[in-house]
């Protein structure tokens, strides 16, 4: 079998689509500390609701926290499309919400919904 | 450090009260600095409620940052010259949270209320803070993540004018979190753009 040039670069593409879908839960893990720490922790609730376990529960479900209308009675159950969807922009995925944050990059959605993921236990 | 120090009494007599027709408030005057630069936001456009509620997510993101730099500076922990910086920081805040109420209030909303100190403290996991290092820590933690919320917000603005108060916010945090960074002899990002969404 010959050696073609284009072989690296077919599996670099081939890796690199690999982790985006996967998402990098490390680079994540940066993205949300500089990101969302201004308004969320993991474990209480600040001006935004808690994060830990936020992956595959309802939009609007910890119970000590004053959600608008909008994120509380939507049916939304978190999960990678659906913080995708959110992240790019809240207001427009869910009326009512509070959260004007948004992150430009699918990229950087992908990697902090990993770290998310991770930190839910799934 | 000693050069970023302003004595409180000075902020004090910088700032100018006045007071408004309206909710004969008395506001800072960057507060009323922001209202001006808004004044084209006419009242009953759409999207307003929309950006009423992102200014409320911001005042509340101010209320705690007033908090926890209150916390600090009753810990016993900070020593001077830092006591000094982190209650310039503070009258800052507070200015910031008088502008976003009066502007809240300029488009029809009802300004969220501060929680109580307690719950600030709770929150923010106080407890832990042992020494200025912590307190310095937490504080920098918090203006950037500020900084970084005022600029992520930045493209839900329905109003262009709200966009450039939430840009000059984010300038001030970043302005705080540079000096914090300083003080704690953190590395400066060593890349650009390290900051926003
Ligand atoms: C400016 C403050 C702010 C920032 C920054 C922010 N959020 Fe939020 N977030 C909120 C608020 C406020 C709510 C509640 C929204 C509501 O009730 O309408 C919320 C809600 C959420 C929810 C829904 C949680 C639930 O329990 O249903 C998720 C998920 C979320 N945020 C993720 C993020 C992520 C990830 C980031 C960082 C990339 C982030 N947020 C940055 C303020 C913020």
């Amino acid at each position: 079998m010959k050696f073609h040039w284009s072989w690296p670069l077919a599996i670099a593409v081939t890796m690199t689509t690999a982790a985006q879908a996967a998402g990098n839960a490390e680079h994540g893990q940066e993205l949300w500390e500089s990101r969302c720490t201004g308004c969320h922790s993991l474990d209480t609730n600040r001006v935004g609701p808690k994060h830990r376990g936020v992956y595959g529960r309802k939009a609007g479900s910890i119970a000590d926290f004053a959600y608008s209308p909008g994120v509380k009675n939507s049916p939304v159950v978190w999960d990678e499309k659906t913080l995708d969807r959110w992240l790019t922009s809240p207001q427009d995925f869910i009326p009512g919400a509070r959260m004007g944050f948004r992150v430009g990059t699918a990229e950087d959605r992908g990697d902090i919904i990993a770290y998310l993921k991770k930190e839910s236990g799934k | 450090m000693s050069n970023l120090i302003v004595p409180a009494k000075e902020i004090a007599t910088n700032r100018r009260g006045f007071l408004t027709g309206a909710g004969q408030a008395t506001l800072s005057a960057s507060a009323v600095a922001l209202l001006v630069g808004c004044e084209s936001m006419a009242a009953g456009s759409g999207g307003m409620a929309a950006d009423v509620s992102i200014l409320n997510v911001a005042l509340g993101l101010e209320h705690e940052a007033i908090n926890a730099y209150q916390i600090g500076a009753e810990s016993g922990l900070l020593q001077q010259p830092v006591l000094n910086v982190a209650v310039l920081f503070q009258s800052q805040h507070k200015e910031h949270a008088d502008a976003l109420m009066a502007t809240i209030r300029k488009l029809g909303g009802t300004p969220v209320q501060a929680k109580n100190k307690a719950e600030y403290a709770q929150a923010l996991n106080v407890s832990t803070l042992k020494n200025q290092t912590d307190v310095l820590k937490l504080a920098a933690r918090l203006e950037r993540g500020a900084a970084n919320a005022y600029l992520g917000v930045i493209p839900s603005f329905n109003d262009k004018a709200l966009a450039q108060v939430s840009g000059r916010l984010a300038a001030d945090e970043t302005m705080h979190w540079t000096a914090l960074a300083g003080v704690l002899n953190e590395m400066l990002p060593q890349k650009a753009l390290s900051f926003g969404a």
